[in-house]
């Protein structure tokens, strides 16, 4: 039996699957951050119109999601297109039909994918509290102060993440990322005090 | 018709798929294919191997398609042991 075309891809999908990680924690944390920063912003400025709030936060999510996708789709694939041609080079043969060609034009997609879903579901997540609150679903109180909690465990949530693939200690790892989510939530605070 | 029983190529290929693999997807296009391959010299970005196949009745276009689907080319046939129909 020949080994299948998707067994092929597999094997190539396994090895980008570290690049796709990478993209998907970079910009996690990025779109993480991005919503803890807006929310955190909002509950400074004493914003009541949770609509509004919900409207900004989203209309940046979509924002990252594009963002994310499109930056990732076209330099994977200018990176792809560059290591197909040196292989070609090295090989002297034509491999657009050979499973490296194939790679070459779906892992970019998968990349792009992954790069701008992340910051997309974690940012809508973060959001969680303030669309409930907003239906009227959720007990009264500080949605937005709901909403950075949830921002702070999903940033903990990513730290954990990478310290499974690092094989370091997870809370250590997850620690650190907090810190660096109330590093910035402070950081806002504390500017939103002057204006 | 002929046999073909026994085949030597001398194959470039690219570092992945890694050996195993290689010769794995190889030896899987027929049922009693035997596969052997050694690397002769390793670049930046090939290989040079050495890839020997036996089997009862093996089909050169099988492999030969198989070899470039994996991104690797056949540079030559260095040996071939073929045997002919029996009346």
């Amino acid at each position: 039996m020949l080994l299948s075309n998707k067994e092929h891809l597999k094997l190539h999908l396994l090895r980008s699957w570290s690049i796709a990680r990478r993209y998907m924690v970079t910009n996690g944390f990025d779109g993480a951050l991005t919503m803890l920063g807006m929310v955190t912003g909002f509950y400074i400025s004493g914003m009541t119109e949770l609509s509004v709030a919900i409207s900004a936060c989203l209309g940046a999510a979509i924002a990252l999601f594009i963002s994310g996708l499109s930056s990732a789709y076209l330099s994977e694939k200018a990176e792809r297109e560059m290591e197909l041609r040196e292989l070609e080079q090295a090989l002297v043969v034509d491999l657009k039909e050979s499973d490296y060609g194939q790679a070459s034009r779906y892992l970019p997609m998968l990349v792009a994918l992954v790069n701008g879903l992340s910051p997309l579901l974690l940012s809508l997540v973060i959001l969680m509290p303030l669309f409930l609150a907003d239906q009227g679903k959720a007990s009264p109180g500080a949605p937005f102060i709901r909403a950075i909690v949830v921002g702070l465990i999903c940033i903990f949530s990513l730290g954990v993440f990478l310290g499974k693939i690092s094989k370091t200690f997870w809370l250590w790892s997850g620690l650190r990322a907090l810190t660096i989510a109330i590093v910035t939530v402070v950081i806002i605070l504390f500017f939103g005090h002057f204006f | 018709m002929t046999k073909t029983r026994k085949i030597v190529l001398d194959v470039l290929k690219p570092h992945q798929p890694n050996a195993l693999d290689f010769s794995s997807a190889l030896a899987n296009l027929g049922p009693d294919y035997r596969v052997k391959l050694i690397v002769t010299e390793v670049d930046k970005k090939t290989e040079s191997t050495i890839v020997t196949i036996e089997g009862s009745d093996i089909h050169f276009d099988d492999i030969k398609s198989a070899i470039e689907k994996m991104g690797a080319s056949v540079h030559s046939i260095d040996e071939v042991e073929v045997y002919g129909a029996e009346p």
